[in-house]
């Protein structure tokens, strides 16, 4: 199974009562292995077939405003034209989960990986799971609706894969019989917005300078409970199927001198290569963030306690300034007073293939400029082709 | 006990307000198993703000560009619910039907949603201090076309001819028992109706607060604003006799035709013919 269909019996097996999602490359098959199911009577669920994807999120608002459980995937372009609407369905309080498909934003037009589409919606009040393989895509599925949907949280959440990479990678994957599933999943309650003209009263009011803060605020509060209730979830879901996640995933660093910080699919390249040079003898580590959204800053900082250099790779490109999760690093580490070396790396633009190299030259590079304390004055972009330098 | 008023009486609207009245006589007739969504428009002061609002049955908030696809997702969700008898009525202006919500408009049909697609119409973005819209008709002086709009109007109802509406009509609302006699037939629909009903808005089209209802009785009268059906494949015409001689007096009450020389009104009379004598041809058909 691949990451698409993997997403896709994650739906099914989440009881999601209504889809509404817009074929786009590369997460087409998510829909129509979606709407095969439910059209061919194997899944009991309503399908909308939308005509945009900004309509696709506007009918899960309006149908989970109206009390039932919700999903939609898209990407890229897709995604971008879904921003209006993220925002509208975080503020209201409604844990819709999607799934995102990493695909670059254009332009120029690009049908590849990177996190520059999820990237656009780091602030807009969605919880964000990357799952580096198919099984981590259905089970992270399970687990959004679990976490989104607790009274402490209600908040949507994204499921992101990367496109092509997970999205069309195929391997075994457990699909957790409808029984177990439902174990773990329980039925929707709906909790606040419930549309019933027994108790009417109006959603998305137009909001006064009064009291618009606080209600920032309180999405903020949702958003950082969020934190403690994955880890609850991660936790009951490790007791019922043995898989066991965490807002974080390390390997190798109870003794790294040097740690690499990333996400997503590249993990298990990161992952094969520190194996590599621990074997050669080299003091390596992986930190993996699983949860960018909420980001566990307190245990990204403990994770690189001790350690002298940090690499952090970045699948975006922040223009004219550093890459995001570098930014959420530092910040880790400067509030655990960590003054180490932390670098910036860019890598894997538009589906550019991230390989052993590619993890191995970050790694020595790291190591060098560590070794001269070197400060990180701008993102180093590892994989560009020589002669690519120019400007225009 | 006096009857439950389901629209609030203290309402931000501009006086002569169509607006209001429409909504006003809407739930009159649809009652309070209703769901209403609004965008932002001048029909948002009817959803309120801050922790009030005017409408006394649920309502959302939506974005301008996809009132019809939250529609949509509410009418599925509530039949997922076993509400499905609830009536869904999206309640929009031109701006968010003809122009920015015209795609998601077109997909809750083609999609067969039960929802009233109801259009306020008053002729241009009157929420936003009145700007032309596709609906502002031709010589109307508004602040994007100051001396006068240079195209005619999009003409929505012909557009939505062969799109699989349950139930298609207009009205204004200078004739509320029609209007009601038409949203009562579009709510009673297993799938999407349109409604489309003119909005004379003394603010925007510029003349007295107390003649709202006379302009729009004075439209329909003068073949400006024809009334009719489409039902079960045929279109019914309310008004075969129209006096098109009255259009030059129906231009002159408002103050945004002031541009309006008298090549430009001959042309807004043809037209005007032009739709009346359509219809007619229409009319005969029972195929549509």
């Amino acid at each position: 199974m691949d990451g698409n269909a993997a997403i896709a019996y994650g739906v099914m097996r989440s009881q999601v009562q209504l889809v509404a999602a817009y074929p786009i490359t590369p997460q087409t098959p998510i829909v129509e292995t979606i709407s095969s199911l439910i059209d061919t009577g194997q899944y009991d669920a309503s399908y909308i077939t939308v005509e945009s994807e900004h309509s696709a999120l506007s009918a899960l608002i309006g149908a989970a405003s109206a009390g039932v459980r919700t999903f939609t995937a898209s990407a890229s372009h897709g995604l971008a034209l879904m921003h209006e609407v993220t925002g509208v369905a975080s503020a209201s309080r409604l844990p819709i989960v999607m799934a995102v498909v990493s695909r670059a934003i254009p332009g120029p037009m690009c049908l590849w990986c990177d996190h520059s589409d999820i990237m656009t919606q780091r602030d807009q009040g969605w919880i964000q799971l990357f799952a580096q393989s198919p099984q981590e895509a259905l089970d992270f599925v399970m687990i959004a609706y679990r976490t989104g949907e607790d009274p402490r949280v209600l908040t949507p959440v994204m499921v992101d894969i990367d496109g092509f990479f997970c999205s069309h990678l195929t391997e075994p994957v457990e699909v957790p019989s409808p029984e177990e599933a439902g174990e773990f999943i329980g039925g929707f309650q709906p909790v606040n917005a419930c549309l019933d003209p027994a108790l009417p009263y109006a959603i998305d009011n137009l909001t006064s300078p009064e009291i618009f803060t606080e209600l920032k605020r309180s999405q903020d509060l949702g958003m950082r409970a969020a934190a403690g209730v994955l880890d609850e979830r991660f936790a009951q879901f490790g007791q019922l199927f043995g898989r066991r996640y965490g807002r974080i995933l390390c390997e190798g660093m109870e003794d790294a001198q040097t740690a690499i910080v990333c996400m997503g699919s590249m993990a298990g390249t990161v992952r094969h290569v520190v194996r590599q040079l621990r074997q050669a003898g080299q003091r390596v580590g992986l930190v993996r963030v699983v949860a960018f959204r909420p980001f566990p800053t307190a245990e990204v900082a403990q994770a690189l306690r001790g350690v002298r250099q940090v690499a952090v790779i970045d699948r975006v490109s922040a223009m004219g300034s550093f890459g995001p999760l570098y930014e959420e690093v530092l910040a880790a580490m400067k509030l655990d007073g960590n003054q180490n070396c932390a670098y910036s790396f860019v890598a894997g633009l538009g589906g550019r293939d991230i390989w052993e190299g590619t993890v191995e030259a970050v790694f020595r590079r790291a190591q060098a400029l560590g070794e001269q304390n070197a400060p990180c004055r701008e993102p180093i972009w590892i994989d560009l082709k020589e002669g690519g330098m120019g400007n225009g | 006990m006096a009857e439950l008023d389901l629209l609030s009486k203290g309402l931000a609207t501009c006086q002569g307000c169509p607006m209001e009245l429409i909504a006003r006589a809407a739930l009159k007739v649809l009652g309070p198993n209703t769901v209403t969504m609004t965008p932002p428009s001048c029909a948002a002061i009817l959803t309120g703000s801050g922790d009030e609002t005017g409408w006394g049955i649920p309502s959302v908030q939506t974005v301008l560009m996809s009132l019809p696809a939250f529609a949509s997702g509410v009418s599925e969700a509530l039949k997922l619910r076993g509400r499905g008898e609830v009536t869904v009525l999206g309640f929009a202006g031109d701006g968010g039907t003809f122009d920015i919500g015209l795609q998601s408009l077109s997909g809750a049909i083609e999609r067969g949603h039960r929802a009233v697609f109801l259009c306020y119409n008053n002729e241009a973005y009157m929420n936003t201090g009145n700007q032309r819209s596709s609906a502002t008709p031709l010589g109307a002086v508004t602040k994007t076309t100051p001396t006068g709009k240079r195209e005619p109007v999009k003409n929505i109802d012909f557009m939505l001819l062969h799109t699989p509406l349950a139930y298609q009509a207009t009205a204004t609302v200078g004739n509320i028992r029609d209007f009601q006699r038409k949203l009562a037939k579009a709510a009673a629909k297993d799938g999407p109706s349109f409604l489309h009903v003119l909005a004379p808005c003394p603010s925007g089209w510029k003349f007295p607060t107390d003649q709202t209802i006379q302009m729009a009785k004075l439209a329909v009268k003068c073949g400006i604003w024809p009334l009719f059906e489409r039902e079960n494949g045929r279109i019914t015409l309310q008004q075969s006799a129209v006096d098109f001689s009255l259009i030059p007096q129906y231009l002159h009450r408002q103050k945004r035709f002031s541009r309006v020389d008298a090549p430009l009104q001959e042309r807004i009379i043809r037209e005007a013919k032009a739709r009346h004598e359509t219809l007619l041809r229409l009319a005969e058909l029972d195929c549509l």
